[in-house]
């Protein structure tokens, strides 16, 4: 199925086997040899690989212009300011949102955490009490999601007496949107969901979920990170009301992530961390706050991180999300139709839903973490395990699965490689018959 | 790492205790018994043993994860029944001691048996988690019973 999001790139034409060829002398890592082979490292879901473009961004500011950001009247603070708030300009324009709008985070785990505390704090009186979770009150989360869109919400409903839902997946998977009347009341205030499964790669139709969530005026928080690195993200297109991501996931800096809120929104969210840096006038007894997003960023900041993120979107932009998701989506229907010609090997998600290159599998037989370990044997990095989602695994009725994903730097050969050790390693634990 | 290692690794003793474990199934009538998770994998072993004096009778255990840590608890129920306890706990020490050495330390056959074919893990960190699971959950099984 595609969503509305989707249908600007389905005509991009992918990238050809020299550009990628080309786009891998940026990423140094990738001539590693593992034990003898070259490294296939088929884990950009969990991390992705950094170009020169961004090791060079991190270390030319720290080399040349690092400073503390807005504070100081020296040239070097008002240099690295100046270049920290660009880099919020950037990562603004990459996702269709204004500079205004843009939070930075340490990950997309503590977006979604900010959010969640923001809200219980707002029954304290800072910001708009409106926000504020009472009891009785219903959170929805998803069936499908990764524990860092599950979590915050369980707590944030013990803090409150709100009571958690969640909206149920099929057999296969896909999210159950014939239910959406049922989970979805008058009593929603949060709807909480990802736009790509990490587990299983499927692109969710969130347009019905979205609207469903503002009839009823509940708040939509889209966790994006797999879908950010791998295919056009218009967060206004959307129409979610929050949206998080990584910088590590789409070839930027560990130690950074986004966090974008409709202004009107943020603008009536209280503060989570509190401190230095996001306050106008403080006596012993209270402190008045800054507007966002200075609001919602306390201490001091990441500020290499944030310059290295950005080089990373310019990387991004230069080659064109339409076209990396082109290449994506060629490799991801590669990967499942590859895996299913494989005896015993179960793919997870649909086949023929909008998928990004991003396949989960089990192989009959085999314990995700001894194909992971073969798969090593030959230089293929692959992640194995319950990838921080448990309960879509216990609905599926697995306790650990395999994954393989790909980036704008994954290669037909690498592909190839991993279907063919995949078939091997099911001789090679004896479960072939 | 050649296919020569991944074959140390996933020597033919593991691969068969881990189609075919002994102990599956726990037997009423324990004395002591245990649960672990591996909060990585998921992987989860739950032991029971039956202690009679200072000799351990039986030792049966339900679970589930990869070729190693089901390969391990299989061959631990075979080398430690009959055992006391006091040369059980030492075994387990022997056995943490073996693997944790990143390959210094192997395992000898007089203490071991087949189980020596575990000492094989010791050179991959990642593992060795995998490998002990079931040691644990014996020590932990004990100190109930």
């Amino acid at each position: 199925m595609s969503t509305p999001d989707l249908t600007t790139h389905l005509i991009a034409p992918g990238l050809t086997e020299a550009e990628v060829l080309t786009f891998r002398r940026d990423f140094p890592i990738l001539g590693e040899t593992v034990g003898g082979h070259p490294l296939a490292y088929l884990d950009s879901a969990a991390t992705s690989q950094k170009p020169r473009a961004v090791l060079d961004a991190e270390r030319d500011f720290l080399e040349r212009r690092n400073s503390a950001v807005h504070r100081g009247a020296h040239t070097l603070a008002a240099e690295a300011t100046e270049e920290f708030e660009e880099a919020r300009a950037t990562v603004a324009a990459f996702v269709g949102a204004d500079p205004g709008e843009i939070v930075w985070t340490s990950n997309a785990t503590e977006g979604i955490n900010l959010v969640a505390y923001a809200l219980s704090n707002a029954a304290y009186g800072d910001g708009d009490p409106a926000l504020a979770i009472a009891p009785g009150d219903e959170l929805v989360v998803t069936e499908l999601e990764h524990h860092a869109n599950l979590i915050p919400w369980q707590q944030l409903a013990r803090r409150t007496g709100a009571v958690l839902r969640h909206l149920p997946v099929d057999d296969e998977g896909a999210l159950r949107l014939d239910l959406i009347g049922d989970v979805i009341t008058d009593r929603t205030r949060v709807v909480a969901v990802s736009h790509v499964s990490n587990v299983i790669g499927i692109v969710n139709p969130i347009a019905e979920l979205v609207a469903a969530a503002h009839a009823v005026g509940a708040i939509v928080v889209l966790d994006a990170c797999q879908s950010a690195p791998h295919i056009p993200l218009d967060v206004r297109a959307l129409d979610v009301d929050i949206a998080v991501f990584s910088g590590h996931k789409m070839l930027g800096p560990t130690g950074v992530g986004v966090l974008y809120g409709k202004r009107a929104l943020l603008e009536r969210l209280p503060p989570f961390l509190t401190g230095g840096s996001m306050i106008t006038t403080v006596t012993l007894e209270r402190a008045e706050f800054l507007p966002p997003p200075q609001r919602f960023e306390a201490g001091t900041q990441r500020v290499s991180q944030a310059i290295g993120l950005a080089a990373a979107v310019r990387y991004l932009d230069a080659i064109g999300m339409p076209r990396i998701a082109a290449h994506d989506r060629r490799l991801g229907r590669r990967l499942v139709e590859g895996l299913a010609a494989v005896s015993g090997v179960r793919v997870l998600g649909s086949a023929t839903a909008e998928r990004v290159g991003l396949a989960g599998f089990d192989l009959a037989g085999v314990h995700p973490h001894d194909l992971g370990q073969f798969l090593d044997d030959r230089g293929i990095a692959i992640r194995v395990g319950h990838h921080c989602a448990q309960p879509l695994h216990r609905r599926l009725g697995l306790t650990a699965s395999s994954r393989a994903s790909t980036a704008l730097y994954t290669t037909d050969d690498e592909v190839e490689r991993f279907l063919i050790a995949v078939a091997d390693a099911a001789g090679f634990f004896g479960v072939r018959p | 790492m050649s296919t020569d290692d991944l074959r140390a690794l996933y020597q033919e003793v593991i691969l068969t205790h881990s189609r075919e474990p002994d102990g599956r199934g726990i037997v009423d009538g324990w004395t002591g018994r245990a649960r672990e998770v591996n909060p990585l994998c998921g992987d989860e072993i739950d032991l029971a043993v039956t202690v009679e004096g200072d000799v351990i009778r039986s030792i049966t255990w339900e679970g589930h994860g990869c070729a190693i840590s089901q390969a391990s608890a299989s061959l631990l129920t075979g080398l430690l029944e009959g055992a006391t306890v006091s040369d059980a706990r030492d075994r387990v020490e022997r056995f943490r001691t073996a693997l944790r050495s990143r390959g210094e330390i192997e395992l000898d056959e007089e203490h071991f048996g087949d189980a020596v074919a575990l000492g094989g893990v010791s050179r991959y960190v990642a593992r060795v988690k995998c490998a002990m699971l079931a040691w644990v959950v014996l020590e932990n099984a004990l100190a109930t019973s």
